[in-house]
């Protein structure tokens, strides 16, 4: 025995010492990868892109509040100008004109090569003849100041297409020198990250640095010229940190909370530290061996699993409650037979049928309901295990709990008093329930459940509605619709969007669209460089066209000898290249439209609606693509797509929990060998789960998956409670029954506990599973003793 | 890059712009003495609450060889809204109303803040300041110069701040009491532009 008993706890350490190495060298994740399809279609992996490295994950949407005008404004430059000089930042703008210097020079140098107006037919004696009277007439209007000394070089004007070129973006207002939301009372700035939105620490970094910048610029707050100015920041990096932060806040502040409270509810219940000790060994070793065995099987732990994980396995705990309670009733000697004997086989087929319903989330596309459930199914075995074979081996001979007999039979009293009421009235009371929260659900059916991602997001919708504003203020798309066209290298991408950019333009001249971006904007293609370049012609050719296009017009030919020049250095000068945009403002631009991943390149041409509010035809759009023949261009409705691609976990989900409850009822029926013991241990569970379901329904909530994992829960905990009943009543040695309802009863009061207390959090998540998993067990746990059999004359008369 | 090019663009057009919102209808004063001249062409012209002018433009420019020509309407609202309606030959609007601009030509519209561009406000500043008769707001900006007397008389502005000297070296304004008749902007290149208005007789 005792050297039994030595194997046992060298197997148990030398496990956990395993696991606890594996843990401590497992990679952890805590990017959205969880939420994100593990093998994505082609279209799935253009969303994936975009979440993780899209260039709207890179903006950091900053809003200067309260105080003055002027003081906002004052802050804004002052910040930004100290933002500008961090390398995390690859452009700052709240709308002060610095680059233009720089950019102006960039522009004017390559006109010929960037200006869209380039074509042999400008160069010929009537094209210039046109361009250039434009010109002149353009002098006496607002534009004359620039043109006037611009004339002699850019007499077609390539420079102001140019400037129209880049300005087709709307632009926010100003005020004070600086950009100002639509009714003037914010001061605005965009900040892009250098890093990807999807790097939290990253983002977090960059939230700090604008933080810091914001604290100096902005001086004291109290008193000074600046007093009362406020800081608040927006974006999807900014969401993803807080989101973070919140879950960790919320994780941290519940579990101890709940600790607290399970831990006081079993003292009360022991009176014994060592009771209260080696039961929380199950649930600690289910949850190392958990984590352990999704970085084996994964590779890498997703911080969804480590946040939520210990949840999906508390019902661990009540295996060491069942134990020490229900021991109790063996150490009295009743019948000899041990816990391990009387007790175990129906603890070991609670964890089974827990294990079925777990199951049931592997197969999922959603990484992180896939890991939730190895984490389950390992952590619940591992539990069950050391329940079975450690706490024995562990418990000292002196070993003694309060007695909970009184306790227990007590609840038996009630118990019978509720069971007067007569087999036939629970029957009817069971069914008229399931019909009423059947009928809940049927009416409900279309609503019942929440299909858009942004349901899971901890952000609140007061946030998103700022969110929403600020990029309005900015006239900043909020980046929901994209054509993209992927290719080899650089120069087939940039030659797609140009295509690309051709039928866009017919969409916008019928109003489908507002407007849109392109790269290609920035820099066009060489190819379409090379065309420009070769339509200049030589300056032989040059001056005699000239001289034939000024006659008549107000201006000397010898005026623009500078324009002969820089034409004929033109035609001998390099085309642009990406390296050349370095230094000027147009990178930021340029950049954030170019994503490039091992050897794949796509350009992103964002699209603006029509009009603020109005949906964007995204059909017609791929219409007008294909009838232009831009074969290698995708349309990307990037709310569209991730609200279809959580449809989908979710349905998979709903169908794959079906499977699960079906297997369980298999495994019920294999281990119960009768289809009435097996109906009777169901009809609780079916019934905790409808009457959760239709409670949320009829509170308006609509059902996410998390909500579907609380229903699992409820299964997993609840089979526990219906399988002690049914042993109970067709056990072979009689007795126990107070003793197994007080340890139901503990059992059920610490998962309601832990659950309800995450009701309370402010993370819809955790909110999801807290109200579905402690109304369910306690509901499945009243409904099993309710429905069960009296120790019925099965067991009596056997 | 955009905002530059614009400023420079806006900057041309207020030249222009903001200088013709004269009054129509003038009022029958009694002249006052010499030196209160100006207070007196000031106040005349704080009283007026509307105007509605026409415009002709003509730009001088080394560069070419004959002036160039522009015409339309201006409107004038006391005390900072100013509407500039270019009809030939080019269609353009130009609006400005408490120091924000906005410009519409065929196919574009941009709105710019002016209080952004310091070389740029105090030059919008001194014509909306004329026309509101503004005095002190005229001359935290400009040296002034007033000749003549209130029936007829003419107002030279100099800038104060170098900044606004490299782009505009005397703005010069002539009237008849409350009324503006001609607007003339010169250059430190020696180009300059005048604007000649008189009352509106567009529909």
């Amino acid at each position: 025995m005792m050297v039994r008993r030595a194997g046992v706890l060298i197997l148990w350490i030398g496990c956990v010492a395993f696991a606890a190495f594996v843990v401590a060298r497992a990679h952890y994740i805590t990017d959205l990868s969880a939420f994100l399809p593990a093998n994505p279609t082609p279209v799935q992996q253009l969303l994936v892109d975009q979440l993780r490295d899209g260039p709207a994950t890179r903006l950091i949407l900053i809003a200067l509040e309260q105080g003055d005008a002027a003081a906002r404004a004052r802050v804004s430059a002052a910040m930004v100008d100290l933002l500008r000089k961090d390398s995390q930042f690859s452009s700052v703008n709240n709308g002060e004109a610095v680059a233009g210097q720089r950019d102006r020079e960039f522009l004017f140098q390559h006109r010929y090569l960037l200006s869209e107006a380039v074509s042999a037919q400008r160069f010929s004696a009537s094209g210039l003849n046109a361009a250039i009277k434009e010109t002149i007439e353009n002098l006496a209007s607002p534009a004359g100041l620039l043109f006037k000394s611009l004339l002699p070089r850019d007499p077609t004007g390539e420079l102001l297409n140019i400037s129209d070129q880049l300005a087709r973006a709307p632009a926010p207002q100003s005020r004070d020198g600086v950009w100002v939301s639509a009714d003037a009372t914010r001061a605005l700035a965009v900040a892009q990250t250098a890093a990807s939105g999807s790097d939290s620490d990253a983002q977090s970094k960059a939230i700090d640095a604008i933080r810091a910048a914001f604290a100096i610029a902005a001086g004291n707050l109290q008193q000074g010229p600046n007093k009362g100015v406020q800081l608040r920041l927006s974006g999807p990096g900014v969401f993803a940190v807080a989101a973070r932060a919140k879950i960790e806040r919320a994780a941290v502040r519940l579990s101890i909370a709940s600790g607290i409270l399970v831990v006081a509810l079993l003292l009360v219940v022991y009176r014994s530290l060592p009771a209260l000790g080696l039961g929380l060994l199950p649930v600690t070793t289910g949850a190392l061996v958990g984590v352990a065995a999704v970085a084996l099987g994964f590779g890498a732990v997703h911080g969804i699993t480590l946040g939520f994980g210990i949840t999906l396995i508390g019902e661990s705990v009540d295996y060491s409650i069942y134990f020490f309670i229900q021991s109790r009733h063996t150490l009295n000697g009743v019948a000899g037979r041990s816990w391990q004997q009387l007790w175990w086989p129906t603890v070991r087929l609670g964890m089974l049928t827990s294990v079925c319903g777990f199951a049931s989330m592997l197969p999922s596309g959603f990484p992180g309901l896939k890991q939730l459930g190895l984490y389950s199914i390992s952590g619940l075995i591992a539990a069950a295990l050391v329940t079975r074979f450690v706490l024995p081996a562990l418990l000292p001979g002196n070993f003694a709990i309060r007695d909970v007999t009184p306790f227990g039979t007590r609840i038996a009293a009630l118990l019978q008093g509720v069971r007067r009421i007569g087999r036939s009235a629970i029957v009817l009371w069971s069914v008229a329930l399931v019909m009423l929260a059947v009928a809940v659900l049927f009416h409900d059916r279309e609503t019942l459940w929440n299909r858009e991602l942004s349901a899971l997001s901890p952000v609140s919708i007061a946030e998103q509605d700022y969110d929403a504003k600020l990029r309005a203020d900015l006239g900043a798309a909020d980046v929901r619709d994209l054509v993209i066209v992927s290719g080899a290298d650089l120069e087939s991408v940039l030659r797609g969007a140009e295509r690309a950019a051709r039928a866009l333009q017919g969409l916008v001249d019928d109003e489908t669209i507002g407007g849109f971006e392109s790269p290609a904007n920035y820099l066009p293609s060489m190819a379409t460089q090379e065309i420009r370049r070769s339509s200049l012609p030589s300056a032989s050719e040059l001056r005699a066209n000239l001289k034939q296009a000024l006659d008549g017009l107000p201006l000397r030919a010898d005026r623009l000898q500078l324009f002969l020049e820089d034409i004929e250095a033109t035609r001998h000068a390099a085309l642009v290249t990406s390296r050349d945009l370095v230094g000027t403002s147009l990178n930021a631009g340029f950049d954030a439209l170019i994503l490039h991943q091992r050897d794949t390149w796509d350009a992103l041409l964002p699209l603006r609606s029509a009009a603020a509010g109005r949906q964007i035809d995204m059909a017609r759009v791929l219409t007008a693509l294909k009838d232009a023949k831009v074969d290698d261009a995708q349309v990307l409705d990037l709310k569209q797509e991730s609200d279809a691609l959580y449809a989908s976990y979710l349905s998979e989900a709903i169908r794959f929990s079906l499977a699960g409850f079906l297997a369980l009822t298999v495994l019920l029926l294999i281990a119960l060998r009768s289809p009435l013991r097996v109906a009777r241990v169901l009809a609780p569970l079916v019934l905790a789960v409808l009457g959760v379901a239709a409670g949320l329904a009829m509170a308006g909530v609509h059902l996410t998956i998390l909500h579907l994992v609380g229903m699992l829960l409820i299964v997993a905990v609840g089979s526990n409670y219906a399988l002690f009943f049914d042993r109970q009543a067709h056990a072979q040695a009689g007795g126990g029954e107070a003793l197994t309802l007080a340890s139901l009863v503990i059992a059920n009061a610490s998962t309601v506990i832990g659950f309800g207390l995450l009701s309370f959090s402010q993370v819809p998540v955790l909110v999801a599973l807290g109200t579905t998993v402690a109304p369910g067990a306690f509901l499945a746990l009243l409904f099993a003793a309710i429905s069960a059999p009296a120790r019925n004359a099965h067991a009596q008369h056997s | 890059m955009r905002l530059p090019l614009i400023v420079l663009i806006f900057f041309g057009a207020l030249s222009g712009a903001a200088s013709g919102a004269a009054p129509p209808a003038s009022r029958a004063a009694p002249p006052p003495p010499a030196v209160s001249d100006l207070n007196e062409v000031m106040g005349q012209l704080a009283m007026r609450q509307h105007g509605r002018v026409e415009f002709i433009e003509q730009h001088f420019l080394k560069v070419l060889n004959h002036p160039i020509e522009s015409s339309g309407e201006l409107r004038y609202d006391a005390p900072d809204r100013l509407e500039k309606r270019t009809l030939s030959p080019h269609a353009e609007t130009l609006l400005l109303t408490g120091g924000v601009l906005t410009v519409e030509r065929a196919h574009s519209r941009r709105v710019m803040d002016l209080h952004a561009y310091p070389q740029v406000l105090p030059f919008v500043e001194s014509i909306r300041a004329t026309l509101a008769g503004d005095r002190r707001a005229l001359e935290r900006l400009f040296h002034l110069d007033f000749n003549g007397s209130v029936a007829r008389w003419t107002l030279t502005l100099v800038p104060l701040e170098s900044k606004v000297k490299q782009s505009v070296s005397q703005v010069r304004i002539e009237g008849a009491r409350d009324q503006l008749l001609k607007v003339e902007i010169r250059q430190p290149d020696g180009d300059r532009s005048l604007m000649t208005l008189r009352p509106s007789t567009l529909p």
